[in-house]
């Protein structure tokens, strides 16, 4: 259950937007509200983790601050969230990460790179370097496999039963069919939610930019590209037998650099505009959480892209303990930080589908090179 | 002392679209306005739409809308108190607008689906009137348009017909302007309580005002004082019933009520004053403010049940509920007896038919004064739901008269040499009576671009 003042808050914020219906044409999100009377807890959870805080409703609304209604969709929607994170959190005390989301990602951190360091052979790395196995000199292949693989496998664990909870505690419809699913999959995939009245979000006020998709298209894809990479040495290394490190020009290595840099140029862009933003659209909480999963991608991301410039160096077997030591982090921290939002909204994006078949078919039709209107 | 070659009153939708033509046109302008800029635009911020002529359908609008549709319209609302001449002049200007305003950032919802924006005849701004006032405050700013909020217009000084002088006040602080030409855009009166009692008495102490609060007159009532033409029927408002939980001011859309049609209406003491089913409730609803003023202490109250519910949109405020007819009169304030007896003789007065919320269906009632014509259902499926309605006045129709190159007249037919209006403020020479949705922000804009583009004309030589 949310607590009662943020979803007493949100509800009758809701109750507002349902009887104006001006915002209409920005987001999911209004037309899920019209589809109904009254709100539970679970629409409301449903509502808030459909919001892709773009704040187009914000600055557009007739009622929001210092109207005496002081409408804040975006801030009541992202204490929802956070609480949403927290509900469907499992096990779930971890879910007190989330209010020190902060100091968890670091302490945590810290003391994988600790146990990498500890684990790490003080061997000689200039003698091994570059060569097949030169990595496993380091930290050996069993030990290597077992704490990634385990830690892996816990957080997809914890990720799943958490998606399991969210679609249950928010009532969402039990089946689904193959169009919605594919609606669901072109809305995370192009953001068409984020700014969905074409002109991208409100930053730092009544203008939009499309700054916010690009960079956030930036760190999505090049994390997607930084996992395929992954991917791509397990499967050299396990089904050809070819051991790492590989050379720069080869799949695993172009992925995973393309990714990282794409990584650090999308977070480096949040934070940026996260910093300059209006804050009274925000939630303090979440932005906490906001900044913490940030921090941490980046860490990955730069302490992966020096491992691979320092790899023919002496620095690499601590570059390689330092880099393990935040990716068994992150793992760790997965369930607990801000990298669950994508779950839940790809799941209330799903939901909308279902519910929506018809404006699901409209909108990617309308979207497939037609420009919505052929006046602008 | 401040000089500018056109000074503009008022930034809502007619001073903006005034002031960024000038400003295009090459003149320097100033752009005056009396909200903060949290509240900036004048009732504008609170509208949703507006109507356009086009002949083919475009991105917004379906089908085609032309210039004798839409005369039509205008003219069974305002039965002939129009000037047919400014009327058709400004329907046919009404074409030109989407491209004009697209390029100045507004947008609008793509005609695709839902409640809202799929229309033949009004195109709907995406994210309603205070985005559409962002993109042109946006607009403005970029041209190099000077804006002062908190700035509010007291008085212009008019001599044979030429503004001199514009005195304004700023937080209390006095100054003036000597612009070389003027624009003014600042609305009706609506807001001012004191001036609305001069024609409806104390009842106008309980009228909600469902826009700005700085629809003040004061620009107005100056200029009529010093020999501008009027037009329009002073004691006249559009007024409708409004969700009594309402803000005083600037409650706009999410306090109307549609419920009217689906309920039985009745006055403090349970006692129901009018057919609540007359007509399909766009045509009607514009009565009911006044059937509301007229009521003791200008209160009243809808009352339906559970199976109506869902047929109308939701007011922001969720009704009020009760198991028995007792018990709701008592939540609401009303007198239980008088109410149980209505609502036992309503009951008992409805004639079986066919009901149909989408038509003038066949449900009616008989033997009781006043009957209800339409939709007349049996109250008695509980929860019971209420709704207090208070009069909620959107507008009113007095203002300046103007001709067609939107010059202020003087009461002896003569234009000002300097002075132009736009919107609300000579709305009443176009829309004399009665309301169609989306005018009042097709004659803004229209009015508003004639008004920037003679006032740089002037001021430029």
């Amino acid at each position: 259950m949310l607590s009662a003042e943020i979803e007493e808050r949100s509800r009758r914020f809701v109750e507002i937007c349902n009887a104006c219906r001006y915002c209409e044409g920005y987001c999911a999100v209004f037309p899920a509200i019209e589809l109904r009377r009254q709100f539970t807890s679970g629409d409301l959870s449903y509502l808030a983790n459909l919001c892709h805080d773009c704040r187009g409703c914000y600055y557009s609304c007739q009622y929001a601050p210092p109207h005496e209604f002081a409408l804040n969709l975006p801030k009541a929607f992202a204490d929802v969230r956070l609480e949403t994170y927290e509900l469907c959190a499992w096990p779930r005390p971890l879910a007190a990460l989330f209010r020190r989301n902060g100091l968890a990602a670091s302490v945590l951190a810290l003391l994988c790179v600790v146990l990498f360091v500890w684990l790490a052979k003080p061997s000689s790395p200039s003698a091994v370097q570059q060569s097949a196995g030169a990595f496993y000199a380091v930290i050996p292949e069993g030990v290597m496999i077992a704490i990634t693989g385990a830690t892996f496998l816990f957080a997809v664990l914890s990720l799943a039963i958490g998606a399991i909870r969210f679609w249950r505690d928010t009532n969402s419809p039990s089946a689904f069919d193959a169009p919605s699913f594919l609606a669901a999959f072109s809305d995370v995939f192009t953001l068409r939610n984020l700014g969905g009245g074409g002109d991208g979000c409100n930053n730092k006020d009544e203008t939009f930019s499309q700054s916010r998709r690009y960079f956030h298209h930036a760190l999505f894809y090049g994390f997607l590209f930084c996992f395929a990479s992954t991917c791509t040495a397990a499967i050299y290394e396990h089904i050809f037998g070819w051991i790492s490190p590989y050379p720069f020009f080869s799949v695993p290595v172009l992925l995973g650099t393309l990714g990282g840099i794409a990584m650090l140029i999308g977070i480096a862009g949040l934070v940026q505009i996260k910093l300059t933003a209006d804050s009274a659209p925000a939630s303090k909480l979440l932005l906490d959480v906001d900044y913490s999963f940030l921090v941490l991608l980046f860490v990955a991301g730069a302490t992966g892209l020096l491992l691979l410039a320092m790899r023919s160096t002496a620095a690499m077997g601590a570059l390689l303990a330092v880099h393990l030591g935040v990716i068994v982090s992150l793992f760790l921290m997965l369930p607990y930080c801000k990298f669950v939002h994508g779950i839940y909204r790809a799941a209330a994006l799903l939901r909308y589908a279902a519910e929506h078949p018809r404006r699901a078919k409209n909108l990617a039709a309308a979207t497939e090179g037609v420009p919505l209107d052929p006046l602008r | 002392m401040e000089s500018c070659d056109v000074l503009v009153v008022g930034g809502g939708n007619a001073g903006l679209s005034a002031a960024i033509t000038a400003r295009e046109a090459g003149a320097s302008v100033m752009l005056l306005e009396h909200a903060p800029r949290a509240f900036r635009g004048g009732n504008s911020r609170h509208t949703r739409n507006l109507r356009l002529m086009h002949q083919s359908p475009t991105a917004t609008l379906t089908g085609s809308y032309s210039s004798s549709d839409y005369w039509r319209d205008l003219l069974s609302v305002t039965h002939g108190k129009t000037d047919e001449h400014l009327a058709r002049m400004t329907i046919d200007s009404t074409a030109e607008l989407l491209p004009w305003m697209h390029a100045h950032g507004a947008r609008f919802q793509p005609a695709l689906e839902g409640t809202l924006s799929l229309s033949r005849t009004n195109a709907f701004f995406l994210g309603g009137g205070k985005a559409l006032m962002n993109a042109y405050y946006s607009a403005a700013k970029r041209l190099g348009i000077s804006i002062a909020y908190d700035t509010e217009v007291r008085s212009l000084c008019l001599v044979n017909g030429v503004v001199r002088e514009v005195s304004t006040a700023k937080n209390g602080a006095s100054d003036s302007v000597r612009p070389k030409t003027v624009v003014v855009s600042s609305g009706g009166f609506q807001a001012n309580i004191d001036w609305l009692r001069e024609y409806w008495g104390d009842a106008a102490r309980n009228f909600i005002v469902r826009g700005t609060p700085y629809a003040q007159g004061v620009v107005l009532k100056n200029l009529l004082d010093q020999g501008a033409a009027p037009v329009g029927d002073p004691t006249q408002c559009h007024a409708v019933a409004v969700d009594a939980r309402a803000p005083k001011f600037d409650g706009g859309i999410v306090s109307r009520l549609d419920c009217i049609p689906f309920s039985i209406v009745v006055d403090r003491a349970g006692r129901r004053f009018y057919d609540e089913g007359e007509d399909i409730w766009p045509k009607r609803y514009a009565i009911w403010g006044r059937l509301v003023a007229q009521c003791p202490e200008q209160i009243a109250y809808a009352i339906t049940d559970a199976k109506s519910e869902k047929l109308f949109m939701p007011s922001a405020f969720p009704p009020i509920r009760a198991e028995s007819i007792g018990e709701l009169a008592q939540k609401l304030g009303v007198d239980a007896a008088g109410l149980e007896t209505t609502m036992r003789n309503f009951n008992q007065a409805v004639r079986p038919g066919k009901f149909d919320s989408g038509v003038l269906d066949d449900c009616r009632t008989e033997g009781i004064a006043p009957p209800k014509t339409h939709w007349a259902r049996p109250i008695d499926v509980p929860p019971f739901i209420g709704y207090p309605l208070r009069p909620g006045i959107t507008f009113t129709y007095l203002g300046l008269k103007v001709n067609q190159n939107a010059r202020v007249l003087m009461q002896d037919e003569r234009p000002s040499a300097n002075l132009f209006a736009a919107g609300e403020i000579m709305a009443g020479n176009i829309l004399g009576e009665g309301y169609i949705a989306g005018i009042g922000m097709a004659i803004g804009a229209v009015f508003g671009r004639i008004a920037g583009r003679e006032a740089a004309k002037v001021a430029l030589g």
